[in-house]
């Protein structure tokens, strides 16, 4: 569905987004991940046609977004960061307008106006000026309007950005039910959303592509050193014997009245908890409590998109 | 061909939804009525040749009202689009550049020909009420008179869109499209009669160029064609230009 290749933008000296190829396939929902000033909007921005690239390609359903710009814009739905509406017009309104421009039949564009109406709930809200609504609604109308002419694809910008937490559970689920029908790229912040949306991440920082790939892969291959907590009943000798075993850096303990509760740090990939249950067995350690921290999207999104990356 | 409606009607309506609209429209039926009333108690003065179409129209106030009331509904077309942000909803939907140009055109087009249309009346009362005194002129000097201000209009408006797809502040704007009108109404009146420029090939030039002695034809009931072919070639170059920078300032967005 989407095909970039190479692409490059410059700003002046700057250069935004440096040769970065992906792909998106029909019916996938990725996550489009970055700190900001990454690239992520530029490149958003770039293949909706709004920007062109200083180099490289990109098709939107088979179609070349510069060479063949009106018909690919045809197959995506867009919403940019703070959903820029005409405050002027009723929602209602709003809707009717672009779904005309945007090329949906006369006799239809009613019925898929009360469609993305009731879908996107703004049904209690046609008729209220746009410039009144709150910016939950607004965000709302901003998808009604993407999804007015029923395009293949969405691209969405932050779509929950400055929400409050009632208003990005509704804009969430939302996006939840229109990704089981189409393709989804979405750019946001918020990782625990991307956990639960998307079933490809890719991780863009300063301006290239650092990771693609599930989030479930992402983090059995994180790098970042994982924990092990143990707390446990043991003898003098539990510190040096923990730090023996394999895939253990260092360990650390701290007294909780009859029980010491420690701090395994581990190497990349490493699963000490066996060797460990094995070893208190052995030296007949009282086990309270065995628990490995693992990785999560936070911590591979961190390391990726360090300074020193 | 539907887009380019579908944008326009939208465009009109984004004019109808702003106060400039109807204090345009109420600026212009006021001046105009009273330029009317003048025209007609200066004939009634004393014997003229004039007609009341002329009496009203050939005066530098009339194009100082169009030169500032078109900057006034223009000013905002382009500019607004960029400060608010819309320009990416309109530009990622399945539209043409030169669409939206053409669109915010024709939308203050059609928004002047509403704001005009009930001046009409004035003439065509007056005609009806005087029986065909010499005076009223018919109806062919009254259509004559109204094409050569839409074409003025047209030209004003293509510059006025211009100003405002350069310029973010819709003051500046404004600003600049007066300005330019202002250059092209009284440079060559300046070089034709105040200058008193001798040359007969300069002051050809000067009187093929002003809307002065364009409108001063068409209130006597003439459409000159190379008049029609000069203003719509103008409107033509400033909507290409506007159309260039558009699409310059949208890259650099």
């Amino acid at each position: 569905m989407i095909r970039v290749q190479q692409l490059t933008k410059k700003y002046g000296s700057f250069t935004a987004v440096k040769g970065i190829s992906f792909e998106v396939a029909k019916g996938e929902v990725v996550g489009f991940l970055g700190p900001n000033g990454a690239g992520k909007s530029t490149t958003m921005k770039i293949l909706t046609g709004f920007l062109p690239p200083t180099t490289g390609r990109v098709s939107i359903a088979g179609f070349d977004i510069f060479d063949d710009s009106v018909e690919a814009r045809r197959h995506l739905g867009y919403l940019p960061e703070n959903t820029p509406l005409y405050p002027e017009m009723k929602v209602g309104e709003y809707l009717r307008y672009r779904a005309a421009l945007k090329g949906v039949a006369s006799g239809k564009v009613r019925e898929r106006v009360g469609d993305v109406i009731d879908l996107c709930q703004v049904k209690d809200r046609e008729n209220q000026l746009i410039g009144s609504l709150s910016k939950g609604y607004r965000q709302r109308v901003g998808l009604a309007d993407a999804l007015v002419h029923d395009p293949d694809l969405l691209i969405l910008d932050e779509p929950t950005i400055g929400l409050d937490p009632n208003q990005i559970r509704t804009v969430r689920d939302l996006i939840k039910n229109l990704a089981q029908k189409r393709t989804v790229l979405i750019s946001t912040h918020i990782l625990p959303e991307v956990e639960m949306m998307c079933s490809r991440v890719i991780v863009i920082h300063r301006g290239e592509i650092r990771a693609s790939d599930t989030a479930e892969n992402l983090r059995k291959n994180h790098r970042a050193v994982g924990e092990l907590l143990l707390e446990a009943r043991a003898g003098a000798d539990a510190l040096e014997a923990l730090q023996s075993v394999a895939g253990v850096k260092d360990v650390t303990a701290a007294e909780n009245g009859e029980w010491t509760n420690f701090t395994l740090r581990l190497d990349a990939k490493a699963e000490p908890g066996l060797d460990i249950m094995r070893l208190a067995a052995e030296r007949k350690w009282e086990v309270r409590e065995i628990h490995q921290k693992r990785a999560t999207l936070e911590d591979v999104f961190a390391e990726l998109t360090t300074a020193d990356h | 061909m539907r887009t380019l409606f579908v944008q326009t009607m939208r465009e009109v309506r984004s004019i109808f939804y702003t106060p400039v609209a109807y204090v345009v429209m109420v600026m212009l039926l006021v001046l105009l009525g009273w330029m009317f009333q003048f025209g007609v108690s200066q004939l009634n003065k004393s014997s003229t040749e004039y007609t009341v179409i002329q009496a009203t129209f050939v005066s530098g106030l009339f194009f100082f009202i169009l030169a500032i009331t078109t900057s006034l509904v223009t000013m905002r077309t382009f500019s607004e689009e960029f400060r608010m942000g819309t320009i990416e909803m309109l530009t990622t939907a399945p539209v043409k550049e030169w669409q939206i140009v053409l669109s915010k055109f024709f939308g203050t087009v059609i928004f002047y020909t509403v704001a005009f249309a009930p001046s009409l009346l004035h003439f065509v009362v007056f005609d009806h009420e005087s029986g065909g005194h010499p005076a009223a002129k018919g109806v062919g000097a009254i259509y004559s008179t109204y094409l050569m201000i839409l074409f003025i209009a047209m030209l004003f408006i293509s510059i006025g869109n211009l100003a405002s797809s350069l310029v973010k502040d819709q003051v500046n704007a404004a600003v600049i499209s007066i300005t330019v009108k202002m250059l092209f109404l009284f440079v060559p009146l300046m070089l034709g009669v105040m200058l008193n420029v001798t040359d007969p090939r300069v002051r050809l030039l000067a009187e093929f160029v002003s809307p002065f002695s364009h409108i001063n034809d068409a209130t006597a009931g003439i459409i000159d064609s190379r008049r029609v072919v000069w203003y719509l070639s103008l409107t033509v170059f400033f909507l290409a230009l506007t159309h260039h920078v558009f699409h310059s300032r949208k890259l650099k967005s």
